[in-house]
């Protein structure tokens, strides 16, 4: 079962306020998404923290509703 | 999660130094993802033993768990948890990947 871009940004938002979120969808049909995530949250964090930081926030719905979910996490820019 | 399943993935990634969980067999992945990840470590050069693990739910199940990661495929290098798709990618794609399995003492043959 699909995932609205919308109900992925929210999710993420609600679990880091300061995030900034950006999702494209890969394929255009609601199931392969992209999602590059820029938080304060994830300074000083590995990629596989990072990552897991954002799979904790959709709760359980990565692997299961949420196929598909390439994910590119970074800090903010210093500055 | 029972403990034989927990039992088994440890000892494939043991008995590994580079363990793919992934769908599908390197010769023939089932799954864009995996694919990627095969042919990335192809790429590199190195040996990597694999488990298909959609031929068992078991361990599809308890891999998920094992490290807490969601999603399939998932590299360990020497007992640890690397990454899924997209780290091996953005490694690969900074020149890490290679880095870190010369670091490890990862043997690696010109592709």
């Amino acid at each position: 079962m699909p995932m609205a871009a919308s109900d992925i940004e929210r999710l993420i938002k609600d679990a880091m306020p300061d995030a900034e979120v950006r999702i494209d969808d890969l394929r255009g049909d609601g199931d392969h998404y992209l999602a590059n995530v820029v938080s304060s949250a994830f300074v000083g964090k590995s990629r596989v923290q990072q990552h897991q930081m954002v799979y904790e926030a959709l709760q359980g719905r990565m692997g299961g509703e949420l196929h598909a979910l390439a994910l590119q996490t970074s800090a903010p820019e210093a500055g | 999660m029972s403990d034989t399943v927990n039992e088994r993935i440890k000892t494939d990634i043991d008995q590994n130094e580079v363990m793919l969980f992934m769908k599908g067999t390197p010769v023939f992945p089932q799954c864009g993802f995996s694919a990627a990840v095969v042919q990335i470590l192809n790429h590199v050069g190195v040996k990597f033993g694999s488990a298909d693990v959609l031929v068992d739910p078991e361990i599809r199940d308890g891999i998920k768990a094992y490290t807490n990661w969601p999603t399939v495929p998932q590299l360990y290098v020497k007992g640890e948890f690397v990454g899924g798709c997209d780290i091996i990618r953005e490694m690969f794609e900074a020149g890490e990947l290679e880095q870190m399995l010369d670091e490890k003492g990862i043997a690696r043959e010109a592709a």
